[in-house]
């Protein structure tokens, strides 16, 4: 695209946004009008003063630059998002810090999924986009094809999630649990996610070995999956092309389904396919052996795609829902044990012969824990989706315990692992600036989930029991007030153990600052990446 | 396992490799959302569900901005001591105009669905300013300034021909009377009242906030007070094959 073309977009763009802007309904997409407006006019700035500057040479090797962008935004969002867990998990336990002054922007019910939006999508969809441009680029040996459209991707990513987290703040939301961006910032991620798509697939066709790792067929298959879901979930009708608000083409029951299959999926491809994508390259890499059972992944990839995308029924057991629907949701769920723990098995074994390093590389350790949560947490899930046990588990504290287990312990961890890994090959370093404060993060972000997983199956079971119990003439033995005081404790200890899971992110990202800027360089002789 | 080395051609070709993991996730979610809009049984037939009048329809947008689904579920589950806590079990039929549906997936606070009526409505105003001057024991946050802010209406026509876009029942009726029913709702001696109350039979007529003018409060309680009150129980049967 010439710069002329480009200048002709970008105040384009910043025009019409600044019209949106005043004839906006409702201060969310004011104020999101006018964020648009802002970086179109930057953007136009930027390309009129680079105008007949001579642009660097093409280059030829690996495109590694917008892989460290990735790994700043994810240790940064990361940060972010743990810190807004454990502050809404003290607002549940001290309701004072629901503060007066910012009662119509900081309350719970708006800072929740402002936490899962920025650990999920921001935290975990930097750290995926990041590694899997990293990774495809190794194991195709090839450069990210489309040149700076990965740029684009990372940039255009940045932007969703700017505009997603304040819009929560104030007030724009559609309230479907993990898509709850409106209909303008849905649609802004779809453009992004093609394009993702497009440089992720364009980099593996201009592959130069003839097979496509394995790691790969898990990324291309959480793209893709991610793309049909975010699709059907978020079909809506704006009431206004100059508002936030719209509204659902679905209704009552078949939303619910809808929404559950949309967000198990979540789970099941943006938090288990995707980071499984991870496992497969950066496990081997650092135990430095290959995958334990090529056939064994080839099984676990195929059986795992297809069952986990019917699980989602079990999230509505009991309700409107027809009985059929949750039945297939609740037999689906526990054939999904079988190639959960086939990727578990993948992976651990994976360190057969280099068990010995869990002794001297905290970073292994970190992997393998990784996988030891992802095991536990793929087990705890079929049993939850047993319609008996989810009678009691559902509704309360047991599922955020569950979730948490996978997405700290799983998710967390590996990602930690990934970028422990990549932040000395990043910045050409001979190693990490410290071992031991990785040692540190492994042992405040492992007892962090520890404590947090525990107070949670407590408090869960004991609401759960609470709830139904009744005494001998039949009455209802509890009242909801008395199920919500006993769980205070509970909520305190939970609330300490993300403090410790934060503490450990805050060391995490010093360490990689000093990697970046102080560690030892590289010797030279290396410089030469062999195809991997 | 032969069938294992067919696998390299699906390996070799991206292309391939795409169509087939897409093919593979599609038919989960055809086999388990599509029958839902076409099988008969998927939403009971009873009397009495009907759209949300414009104000209750405003309030509800308030409760979705707030993200009270987070902590309140709006679906009771067949269980004894749900049943003899919140009372009968919710009927899919009554979720059926809901785009989005807000059943909920947590308890953080009661489940809401049977709501309406169970408490007046300056119980329902002292809870939202200050929720533990009336439970102490509640976590929930203060929403005192609902009341402070005084809305008009100025959209809800818009909002509720976007609604019957996507099968909302309004009829033209309801749509052209949309302003005056949603002004005519915090006043029961007011002349649209009877006509009101034809049109959304059910619908609680009150100033709900005891101020003057129309506030965000007001229209929130307005959808607190009708939730779960529509159907009209001796019209419906359990079916037992659903």
């Amino acid at each position: 695209m010439s710069d002329y073309v480009k200048i002709a977009v970008y105040g384009a763009v910043a025009v019409f946004a600044a019209i949106a802007a005043s004839y906006a309904r409702d201060m969310a997409f004011q104020v999101h009008a006018v964020i648009v407006m802002l970086v179109g006019a930057g953007l136009l700035l930027m390309t009129l003063r680079g105008l007949g500057r001579v642009k660097p040479a093409h280059d030829d090797g690996y495109m590694d630059d917008v892989v460290r962008a990735g790994v700043i935004a994810t240790c940064f969002w990361g940060v972010v998002g743990f810190s807004a867990g454990t502050f809404i998990a003290s607002q549940l336990a001290f309701p004072s810090l629901n503060f007066e002054w910012a009662q119509g922007y900081a309350n719970f019910g708006r800072l929740r999924p402002l936490h899962t939006s920025a650990v999920i999508f921001a935290f975990g969809g930097n750290a995926l986009i990041a590694t899997s441009f990293y990774v495809v680029q190794r194991t195709s040996a090839a450069r990210l094809w489309g040149g700076n459209t990965a740029w684009f991707v990372f940039w255009g990513y940045q932007l969703f999630i700017v505009l997603a987290a304040s819009g929560y703040l104030l007030g724009a939301t559609q309230s479907k649990e993990y898509a709850e961006p409106e209909w303008y910032v849905d649609a802004w991620l779809t453009v992004v996610w093609m394009a993702y798509l497009a440089v992720f697939l364009g980099t593996i066709v201009r592959r130069k070995e003839p097979h496509i790792y394995v790691a790969n067929w898990f990324y291309l298959s959480f793209i893709v999956t991610v793309a049909m879901l975010h699709l059907v979930n978020n079909l809506s009708v704006p009431v206004s092309i100059f508002g936030s608000k719209s509204v659902q083409v679905f209704a009552g029951v078949q939303d619910a389904m809808t929404q559950w299959w949309y967000g198990h999926n979540a789970v099941g491809f943006f938090l288990t396919a995707g980071f499984l994508g991870m496992m497969y390259y950066f496990v081997p890499k650092q135990a430095e052996r290959p995958v334990y059972s090529y056939k064994l992944s080839i099984i676990h990839f195929w059986a795992l795609i297809f069952l986990y995308i019917w699980a989602g029924p079990h999230h509505l057991h009991y309700t409107a829902l027809p009985d059929w629907a949750g039945t297939l949701g609740m037999v689906f769920s526990i054939m999904l044990w079988m190639p959960s723990w086939g990727g578990m098995i993948n992976g651990l074994m994976t360190l057969s012969g280099a068990w010995d390093k869990l002794r001297t590389d905290p970073i292994i350790r970190m992997m393998v824990v990784s996988v030891g949560f992802y095991g536990m947490s793929t087990f705890e899930g079929p049993v939850m989706a047993i319609r008996s046990v989810n009678s009691l588990s559902h509704y309360t504290d047991w599922t955020i315990g569950h979730v948490h287990s996978g997405a700290l312990g799983w998710n967390g961890m590996i990602t930690f692992g990934a970028l422990y890994f990549l932040a000395p090959r990043l910045w050409n370093k001979e190693r990490l600036y410290s071992l031991t404060l990785v040692s540190w993060h492994f042992w405040l972000a492992t007892i962090g989930i520890v404590l947090y997983a525990a107070s949670m199956w407590v408090s869960g079971i004991m609401e759960g029991l609470m709830w139904r119990e009744v005494d001998a003439q039949g009455f209802l033995v509890n009242s909801f007030a008395d199920t919500v005081a006993a769980k205070f404790p509970m909520y305190v200890v939970r609330a300490l153990g993300g403090g410790l899971y934060v503490t450990g992110g805050l060391i995490m990202c010093y360490n990689i600052w000093k990697t970046a800027t102080s560690a030892p360089a590289k010797s030279p002789a290396s410089v030469a990446a062999p195809a991997e | 396992m032969a069938i294992l080395d067919k696998h390299k051609v699906l390996e070799k070709n991206a292309s391939l490799l795409l169509v087939f993991s897409f093919l593979v996730v599609t038919i989960g979610g055809l086999v388990e959302i599509a029958p839902l809009f076409y099988l008969e049984n998927t939403i009971e037939e009873v009397e009495g569900v009907r759209p949300y009048s414009p104000m209750e329809l405003a309030g509800r947008d308030i409760y979705v901005r707030e993200g009270c689904y987070v902590c309140h579920s709006q679906m009771v589950r067949p269980m004894r001591d749900e049943v003899e806590r919140y009372g009968h079990y919710s009927l899919a039929a009554e979720s059926m105009y809901d785009h989005p549906f807000q059943w909920g997936s947590k308890r953080t606070g009661p489940d809401l669905a049977r709501l309406g009526g169970r408490y007046s409505d300056d119980w329902h105003v002292q809870h939202l300013r200050n929720p533990q001057s009336v439970v102490p024991e509640s976590v929930m946050p203060k929403y005192a300034f609902l009341e402070r802010r005084m809305i008009d209406g100025e959209y809800i026509e818009d909002k509720m021909r976007t609604h019957r876009l996507v099968g909302v029942p309004y009829t033209d009726e309801m749509l052209e009377n949309a302003r005056a029913d949603f002004e005519a709702q915090i006043d029961p001696y007011s002349d649209g009242a009877d006509a009101l109350l034809e049109r959304y039979p059910g619908a609680q007529l009150r100033n709900f906030d005891g101020q003057e003018g129309i506030s965000e409060l007001d229209a929130l309680i307005s959808y607190l007070q009708m939730l779960g009150t529509l159907v009209d129980f001796s019209t419906f049967e359990p079916v037992a094959n659903r």
